[in-house]
């Protein structure tokens, strides 16, 4: 944010905050070591509030819980931030000192008055002035978010929102007070940190900033494209138009990960060429005209990942890889060298020096050796001696203009609901979730035998079971817009009516994503897996559905 | 108003121990100091990522103007304290410490340490007799206060039982239990705050137990695995550790044990593998790291099999 695509503080910041506000995060389950953090906070004294549509086993452990409808997320943020105008607790100094686009944000949220917004995002209104004069009163206070903010078709629009709320109050650039993106992946960071975004090089620089994309140039020996380049879901449309027509997968499982699955499959299954590069022979792979096996980086090869503090760590070879698996950058040094570029076989190290000699703000200074000496380096590190940067942003509380920078923006972003409306003939809102013991598709956590695994499950209120009829673990069809999987139901007291929900862990049980929404935000490329207006119908004794023919062999089933 | 204190600077005051002032920070414990010094100062349920609990006083020390021995694990230093390690009285009650937990305990996996101040504080377990009869399955952890009939003399009393396995990933062989209290820290508001278990009965048949001794699997536990990483005695341990060593192929001496990172989420925790043969045995996390504190949760500890050469334990 504000130029840098990172978290601005530290973990540990968040035991020495007075308030906690997790937005879209069940961060007790996703991120179960960071949520320490957080407890040991609370033991302190700080108060918690959550904002998820389900009760989830983080909201238990908060002051406030905010359940709001799903994709309602500007519709409440905008909502505090009037109640926070109206008190007068917006930050002025920080405003006038640190900010751009101010009025435009009054006027953004001048008409999410607590009425409406308890009528479109089903919070009681009490409980958002409470949060909101919370929030704003705090000595510092960090807002942290997941999935829950960005698997949306406004994702972009959705963060900036939250930015807003922590613009408005000075909680950013001070120890204790910031805005933390939980990211899912242990090198989520660290791979747009690396470039592997669009418009961007690595180290943070825009592909179109001629200066530094020069450097580039002139490091790597050849021209590097001025241009944006396409993000999965506009790669996918490309293939869609035929434009695309080879594509090149390395540690994804598109075919089985993206939303409206049946139709990535079917633009897969159209490509000329498929490559897949993977540790294991993934649904993807199965549709692959070649497969290269690689290394589980993590374990069988060297090298680094960022986690979501901007925390570059080491990982090491702890065992030998199994047959004809080889590093990923083994992979791509070897393929460059038969498209005839024999860039030779460097180690990691050398390749992360090269880094280090173009990253010049984030990375300059982290050596293989400091990185081992000091447990790892949050960036920027621009040189040896530098400590590395807990905390981002602190620029912005300089008195000295020279010293603070560009000012920060607010966004005056306007509320909009799931593009997949609810409807009469789909009127339960489905949304996708993660459970503390799976990861993802499944495909790393299948293998091992967890004691709190139970089957999948579509996960629904009982009112909602019971007004059509429906016992708890009775086999249902559930049908969207764009197709129909049949599921056990389960009642679970994390959903409540209207609102149901399932994992995307155990697609060989149920593929929920062949009926998830594609539509995807203009600005991240996130598909809306948060919301998918489905219904649920009672089977016929005996009877099988289409979508159960379309599954493909998966691995770690 | 801020609601969470976040301290002052300390100053340093002056502490004699065996007639040597030490100046440390304010706050620091006397183990703190010992530590500095470079003391080999014994210790069975103090860890540095938990709070003190005062349970197995193997630490004990002498403190000037204390008319009982204080456990220097827990005792914050003074400015002008002066403490005594070398006397008979604490080289005595670590000595009865060390002996009283072998005679009931199976401390054969509590490490070379234990092994070393056993030798150095000349603890004798097998004074007080032959071992006892252990106790069947599930009887220890179901006792009721008062209902144990006293011992006859002949044999030491012991909480010699067979190993609990419940469920995949770890066991617990309570035969090692010396009730230090660490994985009940762990488990509750040090780090994990599940409170799946605690110490349940009085005196020497008080357990470690889950709400109504249940199995894990029908207790509050996730699997986290922070009471294994805690446990100094083996007591609490995976089953790949468990299997191996049943098996006769646990190999110690040929274990490596390579630092990275966990692939599960994006919070970093660094992961210790320790791999036997080409194959983890175990998960843990160095407790001096800003990230984890040496807590992990289940995928990090135990979510490793899908890079294993070798099937997992249910399906051989």
């Amino acid at each position: 944010m504000f130029g840098a695509g990172g978290g601005t503080s530290a973990y540990q910041e968040v035991e020495d905050t007075d308030l906690v506000l997790l937005w879209g995060s069940n961060a007790r389950e996703t991120h179960p070591i960071y949520f320490h953090h957080v407890l040991q906070g609370l033991r302190k004294g700080a108060q918690l509030y959550v904002v998820d549509p389900r009760r989830t086993t983080t909201a238990r452990w908060a002051r406030g819980h905010l359940p709001l409808d799903v994709g309602t997320d500007i519709a409440l943020a905008h909502a505090m931030g009037r109640v926070i105008l109206d008190a007068g607790l917006e930050n002025r100094a920080f405003i006038e000192r640190a900010t751009t686009g101010f009025d435009e944000y009054v006027r953004a949220v001048e008409p999410w008055t607590l009425e409406r917004a308890q009528q479109v995002t089903g919070v009681d209104a009490g409980l958002i002035r409470e949060t909101a004069l919370a929030y704003a009163r705090a000595d510092r206070a960090q807002l942290c978010w997941t999935l829950g903010i960005t698997e949306h078709h406004n994702a972009v629009d959705n963060v900036r929102a939250l930015i807003d709320l922590a613009l408005l109050t000075g909680h950013v650039g001070r120890w204790g007070s910031g805005l933390v993106p939980l990211r899912g992946q242990n090198n989520v960071q660290g791979g747009g940190d690396m470039g592997a975004i669009p418009n961007k090089l690595p180290g943070g620089y825009d592909v179109a900033d001629d200066e530094h994309r020069g450097r580039f140039e002139r490091a790597w020996g050849s021209t590097v494209p001025a241009v944006k380049g396409l993000h999965l879901s506009q790669m996918f449309e490309a293939m869609e138009r035929r434009e695309v027509r080879a594509v090149y997968v390395v540690g994804e499982n598109p075919a089985e990960s993206e939303a409206d699955v049946a139709h990535a499959r079917a633009l897969l299954t159209g490509l000329d060429h498929l490559v897949v590069q993977d540790i294991f022979r993934t649904a993807t792979a199965e549709l692959a005209d070649v497969v290269l096996p690689s290394c589980a980086d993590w374990c069988e090869y060297e090298g680094t990942v960022t986690s979501s503090e901007r925390r570059v760590q080491r990982v090491r070879k702890a065992l030998d890889p199994p047959g004809e698996a080889r590093p990923d950058t083994w992979i791509l040094h070897e393929m460059a060298r038969r498209l005839g570029h024999d860039w030779g076989q460097p180690s990691a190290e050398e390749v992360w020096d090269e880094l280090r000699s173009l990253s010049l703000d984030w990375h300059a200074g982290m050596s293989y050796a400091r990185l081992e000496a000091e447990g790892g380096l949050q960036w920027p590190c621009p040189g040896l001696d530098h400590p590395g940067t807990p905390t981002m942003h602190t620029r912005l509380w300089e008195r000295d203009p020279a010293l603070r920078g560009a000012p920060a923006p607010f966004a005056p972003v306007e509320h909009a609901g799931p593009l997949d409306e609810l409807s009469a003939e789909f009127p339960l809102r489905l949304t996708t979730v993660r459970r503390l013991d799976s990861y993802n598709s499944g495909v790393q956590t299948g293998g091992y035998a967890s004691p709190l695994r139970r089957d999948e499950a579509l996960c629904v209120d009982p009112a909602d079971a019971e007004a059509l009829g429906i016992r708890d673990g009775e086999r249902v069809r559930m049908v969207s817009r764009r197709g129909a999987v049949e599921a056990p139901v389960r009642f679970d007291p994390a959903a409540r009516p209207g609102l149901a929900f399932i994992t995307p862990h155990f697609s060989e049980q149920v593929d929920v994503n062949l009926i998830t929404n594609e539509a995807w935000d203009p600005q991240s490329g996130t598909s809306e897996f948060k919301a998918t207006a489905i219904r649920i119908e009672k089977l016929d004794v005996g009877s099988r559905t289409a979508a159960a023919e379309t599954r493909v062999p998966v691995a770690g089933s | 108003m801020t609601t969470v204190d976040l301290g002052t600077i300390r100053r340093l005051v002056s502490v004699t121990v065996d007639d040597v002032e030490h100046r440390v920070p304010e706050g620091a414990t006397i183990m703190d100091v010992l530590d500095s010094a470079g003391a080999d100062t014994p210790r069975l349920c103090q860890a540095p990522n938990l709070t003190p609990v005062n349970a197995c006083r193997v630490c004990v020390v002498e403190v000037e103007g204390s008319r009982p021995l204080v456990p220097s694990c827990a005792r914050r230093v003074e400015d002008g304290m002066v403490v005594r390690t070398d006397t008979d009285r604490v080289a005595h009650s670590r000595r009865m410490v060390l002996e009283l937990l072998g005679s009931a305990n199976d401390m054969s996996q509590a490490g070379d340490d234990v092994a070393r101040w056993s030798i150095e504080y000349g603890a004798d377990p097998e004074r007080y007799g032959p071992v006892g009869p252990p106790a069947a399955a599930g009887e220890r952890g179901n006792r009721h206060a008062g209902h144990h009939s006293a011992p006859d003399g002949e044999t030491r009393a012991t909480v010699a039982q067979p190993v609990t396995v419940d469920n995949d990933l770890y066991v617990r062989d309570y035969a090692r239990c010396i009730l230090c209290y660490k994985c009940v820290e762990a488990c509750g508001t040090d780090a994990q705050n599940t409170f799946a278990i605690a110490v349940a009965g009085r005196g020497f048949d008080a357990t470690i137990s889950t709400e109504f001794a249940v199995p894990l699997p029908d207790s509050a536990c996730v699997y986290c695995g922070n009471c294994i990483g805690v446990c100094p005695t083996g007591a609490l341990k995976s089953v790949a550790e468990h299997e191996r060593r049943e098996a006769g192929v646990w190999d110690p001496e040929g274990e490596t044990v390579t630092s990275t990172i966990c692939s599960f989420c994006g919070v970093g925790c660094t992961l210790e593998l320790h791999v036997q043969d080409n194959t983890i045995v175990n998960v843990t996390s160095p407790h001096d790291h800003s990230v984890t504190h040496g807590h992990l949760c289940i995928k990090g500890r135990f979510g490793f099999q899908h890079v294993q050469n070798v099937a997992p334990p249910r399906d051989r």
